[in-house]
This record gives structure tokens, sequence and C-alpha cells, in this order.
């Protein structure tokens, strides 16, 4: 039966995938894996392999988007097979264009779910998911200009008392990685170029790196402090929390080191 | 030396009167004697001695210039000349005669505000007069005519008195026509040339003698006096009584402009910023207290030097130590040495200012057409339109060392000779290992291999291929509305293409429209061009090629964010178009819609790139897409008995003959000539007329291949880039939902 199984591989290594993940893998015929759309720092496809008791054919942006998955299709036209995705599968965006192809060919598709740093970002730092606003992604400067859409997600959010979890831009292929000094950097120079009196040095937000892993970095401070901060190998992630709730205050102190006057902060 | 530097400290006390300024060039057909004349000039200025004149070749100094006997390279020198009590400075810029280096003639063009155009009086006006001419009237540069070999009319054709009477007299029809047909609306009545109101110069380079018909009553020298001194043998005197640089210089003087009278009619043509900005009015008036804007038109490498600089100062002054900044460059340098040239000489002075021709040092990147600005007046200084060149390079050849592990010091050689040449373009495609060389015919190429095996000592063997033509790729019909998407499908774009009017393609090659103008004065033009204002106002690129994206959208969410990742795409797309990966060529490409992610990252420029591409090949295919062939203007000058054979054989070779007028003894044959099929015509030419015919080509244009060619063309063309050998279908880049 032609089937496609989308595989959440969570966020920092194998060990990361479910157990139904893992036992959907090991009946599939065929096995892809993609790993340009986020940094998993511990993984590596042999040990995937080895972990499945297959051969795991890992496939590139350039298959997915400009050759729209034709391989993984056909191999799904042929038998059942799955598709391990970093983090929880249609959390990249990018992947429901080869659900909705695959729907369209006659293939049926599920999707086995998997840790992200969306739900993560709870987690590390207490902030609560109600409250997040629209997130946003930091990209690398094109041509010396960068957008100014983060900006513009960050007071929307702000203005309405709402926290912004902003992605920062990779590429993995190349080996490049925004850093959370460069976003931070970017995000002031947007600032001094149309001040809009929405990110300043005493501006709070929070810094993390590499969520999932033993490695793990939270830390909230002004982005004054946090800029000046070394976070480490990549992944980073970024977070300007709005209205604080006294829960949210209290669990930033603790698990994030927030300065104790973040208690009093009023937006 | 010390000749020189008195002759150097005096030129220098002359720069700061801008009205005895005269910043000059002399133009001609090739071996119609223009180094020849420079030489005579150069006499006079005491910087060679009477005797070496006319042999020497003092600006051919280039060992393959000398070896060959024609002038590759551009030079410089000063001289001084005093009229009626006066002393004058005239910077003189020395310009290739043969027809492949055109481009490096219209470099120097921006440079001067008039030019002494030197006419062949056996061979008469040419295809490279009428080239270098329409160019020079292109950059509003005046032109005064010297009518040189006059002496070869007496001794070897053996006219008498009336017959050259009616030969010059046609030469002068000629050249006016020539004014007539290229000139300016405000100029061309006023620049025709006139021998009764000393425009017009005659006589004979090689025996450095010449009169305008002012001189002439003023010595009382009759014409028959002339042919008589020949036919005795005794005209060796007629160099004293009649100097060739005296009626040359004398002419310069009085009826070519000084630089303040030049720049403010040239300026406003040459530059396409705001007049009325402090940059703007500072080079209008030559202000040398202004900031400084000069036109860098030349770059060579000096072994010891370095990269030497060459260019008009239009404004302000430059000395070494000043911060300067390049336009084109984006970036800010020091200048270590300002330097004027007297002969083959660079002369290191302290400044040079405005009106002026200065060499400086210093400026790694410079590259002619570059504008120079002072550094204090970078931000926001409009640079110089680039140079737009009537020829292009239409002939390609591969290279590749014969020992392959010497590619690296070929590639740094090719790349060497790119700074000093721009129009040897040079594509180095280390993907597919193909390093190409494209010119702008067999010679020019031909002298490239020579320079870079000198370049690289000597000792690098290179094999080249067969010369291969440029093509390009257009469209005769628009095609439709496509819709394309990014590679991830989040955004999308509506895209048409249709054909560039001719009228827009010549406002580019005129360059009365450049992107440096800005899109509002793009739009002015544009409207004035009888473009819909939606249309004109709204451009947002003009590719090289003579493509222009147009924005039609409205109220589109962040399109401003992708707007330079989609121009970024665009110009991809028209570099390498679908038919054979060949240029694309007078596209109008419409942005017509746009949906867009709202995440920034969903909409980079690996997004936004692929689906502007996309969209542009999606409706270019579907529309009635051809190929462009280079055109060649041939004129052959043969004696009436071969004009059959000529006709014949340009026929044959798909030629067109325009016209075809009889000249004394010989007849003046002019057409169109296919590009592909001048390979061999020297042998083929040489067959026809036993080798009686001149004959000279030159770029004039693209035209439509017949569908047999273009066949053929893009068939091999595939094949030898390793491409499919089908053209992909348009709906392979048009998404349906």
């Amino acid at each position: 039966m032609a089937e496609l199984v989308f595989i959440g591989l969570g966020l920092h290594d194998e060990q990361d995938m479910s157990l139904r993940g893992l036992s959907e893998a090991k009946e599939a015929e065929s096995v892809f894996v993609e790993l340009y759309t986020s940094l998993m720092s511990g993984l590596q496809t042999e040990k995937l392999g080895r972990l499945i008791g297959k051969k795991v054919t890992q496939v590139s942006r350039r298959a997915l988007e400009d050759e729209s998955g034709t391989t993984i299709l056909q191999a799904a036209m042929k038998g059942k097979t799955v598709f391990l995705v970093p983090g929880d599968p249609m959390i990249a965006t990018t992947h429901i264009d080869l659900r909705l192809r695959a729907e369209e060919r006659g293939i049926t598709t599920r999707i086995v779910h998997g840790a992200t740093i969306v739900s993560a970002v709870c987690g590390a730092t207490g902030l609560q998911n109600y409250k997040f606003g629209r997130s946003v992604t930091i990209p690398f400067a094109y041509k010396g200009c960068t957008s100014d859409r983060p900006y513009e997600v960050i007071k929307h959010n702000l203005d309405d008392g709402l926290h912004t979890l902003c992605f920062l831009d990779l590429d993995v292929e190349e080996n490049r990685y925004l850093t959370l000094n460069e976003a931070l950097e970017s995000l002031l120079n947007i600032e001094k170029k149309k001040p809009k009196f929405t990110i300043s040095l005493d501006t709070f937000a929070v810094g993390l790196a590499r969520l999932g892993s033993s490695e793990q970095v939270v830390k909230a401070d002004t982005v004054k402090r946090l800029r000046a901060h070394n976070f480490g190998s990549p992944p980073h992630t970024l977070i300007f929390p709005g209205k604080l709730h006294f829960m949210e205050a209290e669990a930033l102190i603790t698990l994030a080191k927030a300065p104790h006057r973040i208690r009093n902060q009023k937006r | 030396m010390s000749k020189l530097k008195k002759i150097t400290s005096r030129a220098i006390k002359l720069m700061d009167v801008k009205k005895n300024i005269r910043d000059i060039g002399i133009i001609a057909h090739i071996d119609h004697g223009k180094t020849t004349m420079t030489d005579s000039l150069l006499t006079e200025a005491g910087l060679l001695s009477p005797t070496i004149a006319g042999r020497a070749r003092v600006l051919d100094y280039l060992e393959e210039e000398q070896k060959r006997g024609i002038t590759i390279k551009t030079a410089n020198i000063s001289l001084l000349h005093e009229e009626e009590g006066e002393e004058y400075l005239i910077n003189l810029i020395d310009t290739p005669g043969h027809v492949d280096f055109t481009g490096k003639v219209t470099r120097a063009l921006r440079a001067i505000d008039g030019a002494v155009v030197v006419v062949d009086a056996v061979e008469e006006v040419m295809v490279q007069t009428e080239t270098v001419t329409r160019q020079a009237l292109n950059e509003l540069v005046k032109p005064v005519l010297f009518i040189n070999k006059v002496d070869r009319l007496i001794k070897e054709l053996k006219l008498n008195a009336e017959e050259i009477q009616v030969k010059l007299a046609r030469i002068i029809r000629d050249f006016n026509n020539l004014i007539a047909v290229y000139g300016e609306e405000d100029q061309k009545e006023k620049w025709k040339v006139d021998p009764a109101e000393g425009t017009v110069a005659f006589g004979s380079a090689l025996h450095r003698w010449g009169f305008t018909v002012d001189i002439a009553k003023k010595k009382n020298v009759k014409f028959s006096e002339i042919i008589d001194l020949y036919k005795k043998e005794q005209a060796d005197g007629l160099v004293d009584r009649l100097p060739l640089h005296e009626a040359i210089l004398t002419m310069v003087v009085k009826h070519l402009p000084n630089p303040l009278e030049a720049q403010r009619y040239r300026i406003p043509k040459v530059w396409k910023g705001e007049i009325d900005s402090g940059m703007g009015q500072a080079m209008l008036k030559v202000d040398p207290e202004g900031g400084t804007g000069m036109v860098i038109t030349l770059t060579q490498m000096d072994p010891h030097a370095g990269l030497v600089a060459t260019g008009r100062i239009f404004s302000g002054s430059v000395k070494g130590g000043d911060r300067v900044y390049l336009v084109g460059a984006k970036k800010e340098y020091r200048v270590q040495q300002v330097a004027m040239y007297m002969g083959a000489f660079r002369v290191p002075v302290e400044k040079i200012d405005a009106g002026n021709i200065a060499a400086l040092l210093g400026l790694d990147l410079a590259r002619a057409g570059e504008t120079l600005v002072s550094a204090d007046h970078k931000d926001g200084m409009v640079p110089f339109e680039s140079i737009t060149y009537v020829s292009e390079p239409v002939i390609t050849i591969a290279v590749e060392p014969k020992r392959p592990k010497e590619l690296p010091r070929l590639i740094d050689v090719m790349e060497r000779l790119s700074i000093e040449d721009p129009n040897l373009v040079t594509s180095i495609n280390k993907e597919t290992g193909e390093y190409l060389l494209s010119g702008m015919g067999e010679l020019h190429l031909e002298i490239a291999i020579k320079f870079l095996r000198e370049y690289a000592g000597g000792n690098l063997e290179i094999i080249t291929s067969k010369p291969l033509v440029v093509y390009r790729e257009s469209t005769q019909s628009p095609g439709a509305v496509v819709m394309a998407k990014s590679p991830n499908k989040h955004s999308k774009f509506w895209i048409q293409v249709e054909p560039l009017d001719d009228k827009t393609i010549q406002m580019i090659e005129k360059g009365d429209l450049a992107e440096q103008m800005g899109r509002k004065r793009m739009g002015t033009a544009l409207k004035e061009a009888g473009w819909p204002t939606k249309e004109a106002r709204n451009i947002w690129s003009l590719e090289e090629h003579r493509n222009i994206l147009v924005d039609m959208t409205k109220g589109v969410q962040y399109l401003r964010e992708v707007r330079d990742m989609f121009i970024a795409g665009f110009r991809w797309a028209c570099q390498n178009g679908p038919l054979c990966d060949e240029p694309i060529r007078g596209l109008k490409v419409k942005l017509l819609d746009a949906s867009l992610h709202e995440d920034p990252v969903h909409r980079g420029p690996a997004q936004v790139m692929p689906a502007a591409r996309r969209g542009l090949l999606g409706s270019f295919l579907s529309s009635d897409p051809v190929i462009l062939e280079p055109i060649y203007k041939i004129g052959v000058s043969v004696a009436s008995q071969w004009v059959g054979e000529v006709t014949s054989l340009i026929t044959r070779k798909r030629g067109k003959i325009t016209a075809s007028e009889q000249k004394g003894p010989l007849t003046s044959i002019t057409g169109f000539l296919p590009v592909s099929e001048s390979f061999g015509l020297s042998a083929d030419m040489r067959s026809a007329t036993s080798g009686h015919a001149f004959w000279q080509t030159a770029f004039d244009h693209w035209d439509k291949a017949p569908a047999s060619v273009s066949k053929e063309v893009i068939a091999e063309t595939r094949e030898r880039r390793g491409m499919s050998p089908e053209i992909p279908r348009a709906s392979k880049f048009i998404d349906q939902t």
C-alpha cells in the first residue's frame, strides 16, 4: 500500500524519536531523512541507520524543494515509506507541500509527532504557551540588508503583552548559523534605523542554546548582557517575553537566572 | 629629462587657466595615419626630435603594437601650443584605430571634449570612420576633420588639381553626412565642418605638413604649388612652410571647446545625477574648489607602479594623499601619487584639478568606467553611467593551459587582462572547467592571447579553441501570464514577458536610459518615449543585455523586502537563456502580482531568486523565442572590375549589400554580414579579388537568425555545453495552483 509517514525526530539526537516512530521506521520499506530545516547537534545518520536497522537516505533541500520530493513520492508509491524530520514534522512548514502532493497521488499520509523547540521553550523557561504571539525567524542579511519583519513582529507582540519566539536563520548545508549575538545586533540596528522604542540595550530577553541536549543553556537577562554572552555552538533560540505572569517571573528567576527585578517589571 | 621638466612645469601652470585647456582625442579608421600625426605633434612639443617623428610612433610603446604597426592601447600626452600670443595646454588622448578595439575608443571619448578625425584621402570615409564619429557625437565630442595622405593623391594616384578637389569635397560631404545622421539635434548644424571656417585641414602626417584654408591664404600657398613641388620632388620644404602641428593645433585651439564651454552641455548628457545638486553644479562649472568628480577611462598594470588609473577630472582636484571613493567598487582609497602624461612618460605632479586628465596610483580596484569622488562627497554620488558600447564582444574562444597544473597561472593572467581591457569578457566556470575569452573580433582575441602569454612570462603554453560566435535569445511576441512558486512553495509570483520596443532599446544603447538615473527620472524618460505611466514609473531594474524589469503589483505585503532578491533572480535568468544558455536580450519583464510568506526566512534569497527566474523563463518559453545573431557592417573598397565578385561573395555568405558608390577609380561597397559567416573571409576575399580589396568589418546590430541557422545554433551550443538536446518546455517552469 502506498503510504508515507512523517516522523518527528525531536530535539537533539536519535534518542529523541518516539518508540512509535522507531517501530514505524523499522517496518518501512524506504527510510528518508532531511537534516536541513533545523540542526540536531547530536544526530548522526549512521547511528540512526543502526538504530532502525535499515539504510537511511538523506535528502537535500534541493531534492525536496527544487525537485518537489519526487524521490520520496516515488518510493511511497511502491510501499510504506517513512520520512524523518527534525523536531515535529509540520513545524518545518515546507513539508506540508510534500504531504499534499502525496495525498494528491493517492498516498496515505500520517504523522508521528516529535518534540519541538516550539513547546520545548515553555519547558526550558516556564513561559506559558498560551501567552506567545506570532513567532518569526531572524534571517541572515542579504546584500547588507536585513528584514524589518522580526522587529515588527516583536513590537506587535509586546504591544499586546505577548511573548515572541524568534527562530534564528541557519544554512545547515553551508554550515552557517546565525548566533544570538548577531540576531540581537541586527534587531538593535533596525531600532537605530527606524526607532520605535521597542528594543534597547535594557530590554529583557531570553537566550537559549542546544535545547534538549545535556549542554542546554537558558539565560534571561538584558539585551546588553545577552549580546556580550558566548552561548557556544548552535542551535540558538531567542525569546522576547511580553507581560509576565508572576509564575513566569518566578520560573525565569529559578530556571534562567533572571535578575530578581523582573518580578516588578511592568510593560 | 630637464627639457621634459621645463615643459611639465609650464603645463602645470596652465592647468588653472581653464579657457586655455583643450581635452581632445584623435580618432580614425585604422591606418589612416593617426599615430603618425600624433608623433608629429609631439615633435613640436619638443618631446621628440624631428627626424624621429613620422617613424618613431612614440605612442605605440607596447612591443606588440610596434610589431604590428598598429596602436592597441590608449595612451595620453599633454602638449603646449602658442596661438596669437597665448599659451594653451592640450591634453591629447590617443586611441586605437583598429575596429576590434572600438571599446577603448569609446571609453577615451568620455574624457575628451573634442576630436580630430583623421581620414585617409585615398581611402576616404570608411566603416570605422563612421563608427568612431558616431561614438564621438554620441558623447557630445565635437569633431574637426584632418584629411591625411594628400601626398599619395599626387604621387601615387597622379590626380590633377581638379580631381583632387572633387575627392576632397566628397570626403567633406560624406563626413558632414555622418554629423547630420548621428549628431544631437542641438549640435548637428553647428558642428558641420567647412574648410572656409577653418574646421578642415589637409596635409600629410608622414611628411609633417598641413594647412587650413586660412593658413594657406596667410602664407600665400596655393594647392597647385604643392602639386608642383611633389612632381619636382621638392616637397621637403613644405614641413617648414606649412608645419602640420600648426594647422592641427590652431584648428584645435580655435574650434574645439575648452572644458568650461564643453562641460556645460556634456555633463547633463554623460552624467545622470541631479544637475542642481552640489556635485552637479561643481561639474557643470568645472569648479576646482567643488567636490572631486572624475571618470576613469583607462586602467593599466604597470609592472613597477601597480595599477595606473587614468581619467578626466570634471570638478575639484586630486592630490597625492587625498582620500577618494570609488563609487562602483564602493571602496575608499588614499591616492598614492598623481601624475600627468608627457609623451610616453608619466610625470608625478603635486596636484591636478578640474578640466584636466590625470593618472592616479594606488587605486587597486579602479576599472575603466569607474566614477571617483572625494571621500567626503561619497554619499549620494550618482556614478557616471557605464559607458554604452556601440560594439559588443561577439566572438568567443575557449582557452586552456597545455599543462593542466598551470591552470591557476592562466586564471591569474586572465583576470589581470580583463582589468586592463573591459571589452574583453573573461568567464571562468570552475564547475564545467570552461575558460572563455570573448572579444570584438578575431584580431582582438588573437592579441589577447599574446598578452596572456606575455603576462605569464612567456612560457605559458595555451591551447585555444576555434572561435565561436556569441548569440542572444529574445522574443517576438508577449508570453503568457505565468505563476511561479518558490522552491518551498510558500510564495507565488505572477510574471509576464514581452519584447522590449526598439525605441527603448535605443535609449539604453545611447545612454538616455540608465539605472543610475534613479526610478523617477527613468520614469520621466520612458513616459516621454510613450510608455504607459503605470509601467514607466515602476522600473525596478535595467539589465546589461537590454532587459527591463517592471513592477506592476499593487499593495503586495512584504514585497519591498524581497525586491533585491527578485531583481537578482531576474538578472540571473537574463544571463542564461533557456534556449541554449546564451544571454537574453530585449525583454520587458512584468511582475504582475505576488503572494509572499510572512516569515522572512521562508521568502529569503534561496526562495525568491529561483521563483523569479522560473516565472521569467516560463513566460519566455511560452512566447515566440528566437535566436539573435550578431551582424557586422562591412565596407569594401575595390577597383570597379572586382565589384561583381565582392557582391556575390557577400551575398553568398548571407550578407546584404546596402550601398555601392563609385569613388574615383575605386568602388566603395557597404553592407551587412552575419558574424558567423565572417570566419575565413580574408582568404575568400583575397581569392575573389586577387588581393585587391580593402575591407573592414564592425559590429553593427543583432538580428533574428533564420530558422535553419537558429536550429543549428541551438543544437550545437546545447551539445557543447553538455545540455540535453531538447529545449525545456514552458510547463517545466510554470506552476498551476
